[in-house]
């Protein structure tokens, strides 16, 4: 999560007051945002809140109704053209000729970017290899499992070596272990000093990948800042723990008293105890090490960190999946487990 | 700006492209083509009988000119249905964030396209060929006739291009040529000679395009019978005339209209 920051010179991405309305719904309510040169932005929210508006607008494929978006000092209205050949842009769905081998999609997309053409075929072969595509290469992407196509998609979205690059929930409906994969081969990217945009509906992503995170719902950007900030705001990692006897309550919540960074929370109803706590896994270890020489009766004991639902709830009231449909924006995903770490 | 050399590379790689997908999928061609030999094989043998041309023309000589006019039209549906596809599977997305020329992915797709039809052309010329279909002209006669087939397919297809553009759906876009397509085809002079229709129907054929390429195609094949008088309408007495006039405007409507929709278009 933390790579050490770049000197910042300039912002890579500027984006002034945009607004999109599709006839009665207002998608975009005036956003802004900035990605500076090298950075990961994470762009984060439920389904419709307005994500991919953005995207498009800065890859051109959509014209605002007002406000102004710039990627590498360019303005993508007044010089689209030239914000194309600076960007890569992967979509939500893995934009592959299936028809096509992942080295024919590539060299095709090289060749779109006017790179010469064995510039485009040595090139093709470098991000095959460098995507763990090399096997398949030279099959029809129809034969791609779903994790191999967003490989080759993202493959073509670099294929022109893009200064800025654009990544639409680049991991929605894919299996765990390919997340992980996709995580890895964008943290590379990052590394290397490609400026990412990166849009989300999972606030685990976002924090392995994005130095910075934005939050949009409705249209309007609602918090911004590290991931560290926002779990700040909406409470950081907590244990919780269910026991047997309400009236073991305070008896837990007084043993696990040295671990808590805030108030703990008693729930006599269900039971439940939730302990702010800031050591992660080690929080849990000694938290049931505490516990154990009580007396008592622990039915449930869980670390849970904040996810984008608890972002939600916190900053808007609402849980993020009462939230979707509305615009015609982002398609629905399956859903990532939340991030709970240690013994249910 | 992307220049007319970057306009010319750019629709050559993406007609490189439609292509792979002709050659990954025979099936498509297969299909494409075994329709038209059906219906060569079905009008020749069951309607022929049936159908009368009067004179020294035999109805296969007659009738395959008119095949080729309706199949050429029918296979430039696909430019629509393709580009629907393109839309639906976030190509076109794609294609839109590249540098490159805005009217490069409708130029490959209906040179692709016109391509197919080529196929098309000729594998229904050696069936009808087989089944006593003949050319009675000379060589730059009959490759001027086939040259008409496949420019108006072309235009019909830039037509299909703006409709696959607007219903983005591809089974309706099917769905829809149809509805267009069919009437323009037979209520022409494809399959029998205007005379036998009614007065209503037989303007309306008369000034079909349709009649006018399959009547190019016929005078240029010399499948004309001579025994049909040529009907007193200009369109059908200066037929390649007529045809070419039609192909230049509507690529003039057409071709802008599709690049336009292309730029503004956003698949969902």
């Amino acid at each position: 999560m933390d790579r050490p920051s770049v000197v910042v010179m300039t912002d890579a991405i500027v984006v002034e007051g945009l607004v999109k309305r599709f006839g009665a719904t207002t998608a975009l309510d005036g956003v802004d945002l900035t990605v500076a040169e090298g950075s990961v932005l994470g762009l984060l929210g439920p389904n419709g809140a307005g994500k991919t508006t953005v995207v498009r607008i800065l890859t051109t494929l959509l014209l605002a109704d007002e406000g102004r978006a710039e990627v590498v000092g360019l303005d993508v209205v007044r010089q689209a053209d030239a914000v194309r050949a600076s960007i890569g842009l992967t979509g939500q769905y893995a934009a592959v000729d299936e028809y096509l081998t992942g080295f024919e999609n590539l060299e095709m997309v090289g060749r779109l970017y006017h790179l010469p053409k064995a510039d485009a075929r040595s090139r093709s072969r470098e991000l095959l290899e460098r995507f763990d595509l090399a096997g398949a290469a030279d099959r029809p992407a129809k034969t791609y499992s779903g994790g191999m196509r967003r490989r080759l998609d993202i493959a073509a979205s670099l294929i022109a070596r893009p200064r800025v690059l654009v990544l639409d929930e680049p991991t929605t409906g894919l299996d765990p272990r390919s997340r992980l994969v996709m995580w890895e081969f964008i943290a590379d990217l990052a590394d290397g000093g490609t400026t990412i945009l990166l849009t989300t509906q999972y606030l685990e992503e976002a924090d392995r990948l994005a130095d910075r995170m934005v939050v949009i719902d409705h249209g309007r950007v609602i918090a911004r800042g590290t991931g560290d900030e926002l779990k700040a705001q909406v409470g950081g990692q907590r244990l919780e723990l269910t026991v047997r006897r309400s009236t073991d309550l305070a008896v837990a919540a007084e043993c696990l008293r040295p671990l808590a960074v805030d108030a703990p929370r008693l729930d006599e109803q269900t039971r439940r105890l939730t302990v702010p706590v800031s050591g992660g896994v080690d929080s849990l270890a000694e938290g049931l090490r505490r516990l154990e020489g009580t007396d008592v009766e622990i039915l449930d004991l869980g670390l849970r960190r904040p996810d984008l639902d608890d972002v939600f709830l916190t900053l808007t009231g609402h849980a993020a999946e009462e939230n979707g449909g509305g615009t015609t924006d982002d398609e629905t995903g399956t859903q990532v487990p939340a991030a709970t770490g240690g013994i249910r | 700006m992307t220049t007319l050399g970057q306009t010319l590379s750019d629709s050559a790689t993406i007609t490189r492209r439609n292509l792979i997908k002709v050659k990954r999928v025979p099936d498509l061609l297969v299909f494409a083509t075994l329709s038209p030999i059906m219906f060569v094989l079905l009008f020749r043998y069951v309607f022929g009988g049936a159908i009368q041309v009067p004179g020294d023309v035999s109805y296969a000589e007659f009738l395959l000119p008119g095949i080729f006019a309706q199949t050429v039209v029918f296979g430039s549906t696909i430019t629509g249905y393709s580009i629907a596809e393109d839309l639906q599977k976030g190509l076109i997305d794609r294609f839109r964030s590249l540098p490159m020329s805005r009217s490069a992915v409708l130029i490959g797709r209906t040179v692709a396209d016109a391509g197919s039809n080529s196929i098309s052309i000729a594998v229904m010329a050696l069936t009808g060929l087989v089944v006593g279909w003949r050319i009675h002209s000379s060589v730059p006669e009959a490759i001027g006739g086939f040259l008409i087939l496949l420019l108006f397919a072309f235009a019909i297809s830039w037509l299909m291009a703006l409709v696959g553009l607007l219903v983005r759906t591809p089974e309706v876009v099917n769905n829809a040529s149809f509805i267009v397509i069919f009437p323009l085809t037979f209520v022409a002079n494809t399959f029998v000679p205007l005379e036998t229709f009614s007065p209503v129907l037989r303007t309306f054929a008369e000034w079909n395009p349709v009649s006018a390429v399959a009547k190019s195609a016929r005078d240029l094949f010399g499948n004309t019978p001579a025994a049909i008088p040529v009907p007193e309408v200009w369109s059908l007495q200066n037929p390649v005339l007529y045809s070419l006039i039609w192909v230049v405007v509507i690529l003039a409507v057409f071709v802008p209209l599709s690049v336009r929709a292309y730029r503004r278009t956003a698949s969902r």
